[in-house]
């Protein structure tokens, strides 16, 4: 059956762990992972809480594939309500830890309350004890892994943690993970932090060995393992450039957010791109990428381990960095990158070192940059603000000192921890907020991938590409190529991408697999693990259950059809070079269309028939 | 013709595929922690590096075992573990200068590689050949290929 039917409840408050029967009726409507742990939450918290307070609950979730070797089988995801959104957070990782949680015999741990000083979780199969945290606090991500280790003496434990940027009330940090693995977006790890609680050590030993069918199952993942292999994306592409194969391939299609969106083109994205992380550098004669390494179980493995050239500013006077870790990804080095003007791959990948080192999202940190970049040129922000630093987009210098002042929540940088929206609101310039629902832009104008307009003003946890990833579609062809520069059939498009990422990241896979797999390759694997019956309709009947789940929440949180929109100058500014010269989002040409295919009302809240169709939660 | 495992650590991405299949073949189960190939992750250096038993042909666990219960296997050369003979005395797991046979607390057992009968679970499981299953009297053969295709030696014509 692949659940382990267990969940450990934590009461930060209390100061208990308890043991508790997953409800299973929950997990044959809504799978796993990210759609019964929303149901969870659903049925728990008051949509209008108090995302910082303690009657916000802080989720990690696992699915039923996550733990055993289907391709990428290694997803957890964790769950709150966001600080930066009021919306619905979920936010997904890789790494080694959901594994290791399903191991040690858990399919969620669900937190609650708020603990009276610094606490951390550790859990050895069914042991399960809260720890002081006292001497973790005030230290990062990967100075609290340091200390664990040498506390616990196992070199196997794995473990979550969050930073200093989190404890700072940071309003996008992430739950860093196996020190460079991330549930990155909406500021999962700032609600974790408001809990006072630093990080979750796990060591499970006790292994999966229920999966419902183990030789169909065996037999479905070698032929998923086998269409991974065998494609030229995820065989291919993504081992050798990782995610940052597309740098190249968006800019040329006039899809490249640059300088907080001003323009969809930057001049320096080769410098910056997967390729460039091939090519021996100057000093040294190695390139940026070590190695690319995979997450657990997972057969592309389209991770970057990178070095940072030790000579460059950034680094020379600091050994501590000359170390390799997780490199750029695509939409951070977009963020970055392009999106700050900076062309500099050693700044970039010393500033994703920091985003690791102290739980920051990249993006939303990047974006955030940018924003303050405009702000500065357009003088609503000065060098009193920033200590003199000279905010202008293309400084690699600005960029490295926004970050180590971001990362540790000191002056300016708190302001950058607002994130966008409420940093350009604070300097009297909302306008300039690059942001849906609150939550900044990830690396696709939508001006010139027009279905991706759609997929940021209605996903369920503000602007985001792995809700409803359309660029598979109109950029790569997958599963069939439509053109980026039309609105027609991307209503249809989106729906359908939506429904199926959530079924996906309910399974406990990566999004990822779906370059290569259909819900043909996947819900036969969903199938021989779990009991039931598990067709590619029922997995995309789920995932389209799950998404009105996710949309009533938000509905009731107060996040109505008026925020599914996009910043004006989407709207209203023309891309002014490449392919989509003169476009602009072409928004109001598919809502309406879009709301009418998922059943809503015009104004976007849920009707009753569609409720009922789904059998929601009142 | 005998075989035997062959590690290429360059090739390893650290998925662990390995580490669950050798889990499944053994134990029934998805379990890295009773796998008998190990990948260790060296995080600063960005090295993944797996691990196992290189089935000695004077192996010291079998030398060392005081009931007999390591003994060869003729069909693949593995020296494999008679979990009914094994009295759990450890001494293997000292004698082993390698460390991979280990004691497992669930059992009382010790437990090792034993090439999985001659189909090593781990190698058809690696998506990149960093494990495969190859003749023992050429494991440097690939190695030998990529040097000599480096040699110049371009004709002048």
């Amino acid at each position: 059956m692949a659940w382990t039917r267990k969940l450990l409840r934590v009461n930060l408050t209390a100061g208990t762990c308890t043991e508790e029967a997953l409800n299973m009726t929950w997990a044959n409507d809504y799978l796993g992972q990210r759609g019964l742990a929303t149901r969870y939450l659903v049925e728990e918290i008051d949509p209008q809480c108090d995302p910082l307070g303690p009657d916000n609950k802080f989720i990690m979730a696992t699915g039923p594939l996550t733990g055993t070797n289907a391709s990428t089988g290694g997803r957890y995801s964790c769950l709150c309500k966001s600080p930066l959104t009021n919306t619905l957070a979920c936010s997904n990782s890789g790494g080694f830890f959901g594994a290791e949680m399903k191991f040690a015999g858990w399919d969620m741990i669900i937190f609650e309350g708020k603990s009276a000083g610094p606490v951390y979780l550790n859990v050895e199969n069914d042991k399960a004890e809260l720890l002081s945290a006292d001497a973790l606090w005030g230290k990062s991500v990967w100075e609290a892994d340091k200390i664990l280790r040498s506390t616990h003496q196992d070199p196997q434990i794995r473990i979550a943690a969050v930073g200093r940027s989190a404890e700072e009330g940071n309003l996008y940090a992430a739950v860093v993970n196996d020190l460079h693995r991330a549930a990155g977006r909406s500021g999962v790890g700032t609600v974790m932090a408001s809990k006072n609680l630093k990080a979750v050590v796990i060591r499970g030993t006790k292994g999966i060995a229920n999966v419902a069918d183990p030789k169909t199952f065996m037999d479905t993942v070698a032929a998923g393992k086998a269409v991974l292999a065998e494609n030229p994306v995820t065989g291919q592409g993504l081992p050798t450039y990782g995610t940052q194969v597309l740098m190249n391939v968006i800019n040329e299609v006039g899809a490249m957010p640059t300088r907080n969106m001003r323009e969809t083109q930057f001049e320096g994205a080769a410098e910056v791109s997967g390729e460039a992380m091939h090519e021996p550098r100057k000093s040294d004669g190695k390139p940026n990428l070590t190695t690319n390494g995979a997450c657990y179980a997972c057969t592309i493995a389209c991770g970057r381990i990178s070095t940072i050239d030790r000579t460059h500013f950034s680094v020379k006077d600091k050994p501590e960095y000359w170390i390799a870790s997780g490199g750029l990804e695509y939409e951070a080095a977009w963020a970055l990158g392009p999106d700050t003007g900076v062309d500099d791959i050693d700044a970039l990948t010393y500033v994703n070192f920091l985003c690791n080192e102290d739980g920051m999202d990249p993006i939303s940190f990047g974006s955030t940059v940018a924003a303050a970049m405009e702000l500065f040129e357009e003088g609503a922000i000065t060098t009193e603000h920033t200590d003199g630093v000279e905010l202008k987009f293309g400084s690699a210098e600005a960029l490295c000192w926004a970050a180590e002042m971001t990362a540790k929540g000191e002056g300016f940088g708190k302001d950058i921890g607002l994130g966008s929206k409420r940093l350009c609101e604070k300097y009297g310039r909302p306008e300039l907020s690059m942001t849906v629902k609150g939550q900044e832009f990830p690396a696709y104008d939508p001006r010139g991938i027009q279905g991706m307009g759609l997929a940021y003003a209605t996903s369920n946890r503000g602007a985001c590409h792995l809700r409803g990833y359309t660029v598979a579609s109109e950029i790569l062809g997958i599963p069939e190529k439509t053109d980026p520069l039309e609105t027609a059939g991307k209503p249809g498009l989106v729906k359908a991408f939506q429904d199926a990422t959530a079924a996906v990241d309910s399974a406990g896979l990566c999004v990822f697999t779906t370059f290569a797999w259909t819900m043909d390759d996947i819900a036969p694997q969903v199938d021989a693990a779990c009991e039931g019956d598990w067709s590619t309709e029922r997995m995309m009947e789920v995932g389209e259950r799950i998404w009105n789940m996710e949309r009533a929440f938000n509905l009731a949180a107060g996040v109505g059809g008026d925020q599914d929109t996009l910043p004006a100058r989407l709207l209203s500014e023309e891309a002014n070079s490449g392919p989509a010269k003169g476009k602009v989002a072409g928004l109001g040409d598919m809502l309406p269309e879009y709301y009418e295919l998922r059943g809503w009302n015009s104004d976007g809240t849920l009707t009753d028939a569609t409720k009922e169709k789904f059998g929601l939660p009142a | 013709m005998q075989k035997s495992l062959h590690i290429d650590p360059g090739k390893c991405t650290g998925c662990l595929q390995c580490e669950t299949a050798c889990s499944l073949e053994n134990e029934a189960m998805f379990n890295p922690s009773k796998s008998r190939i190990k990948v260790f992750t060296f995080h600063d250096e960005g090295r993944f590096v797996p691990y196992t038993c290189t089935q000695c042909d004077e192996a010291w666990c079998m030398q060392a075992c005081p009931v007999d219960a390591i003994v060869l296997n003729p069909s693949n050369g593995s020296k494999d573990v008679l979990s009914d003979v094994c009295v759990g005395c450890k001494v293997c797991t000292i004698a082993c200068p390698f460390g991979t046979i280990n004691y497992n607390a669930d059992t009382g057992k010790v437990i090792k590689c034993d090439l999985c009968g001659g189909d090593p679970a781990c190698a058809t499981a690696c998506p990149t050949d960093a494990i495969s299953y190859i003749d023992a009297n050429a494991t440097g053969l690939d190695k030998m290929r990529a040097w000599a295709a480096k040699t110049d030696n371009a004709s002048n014509a």
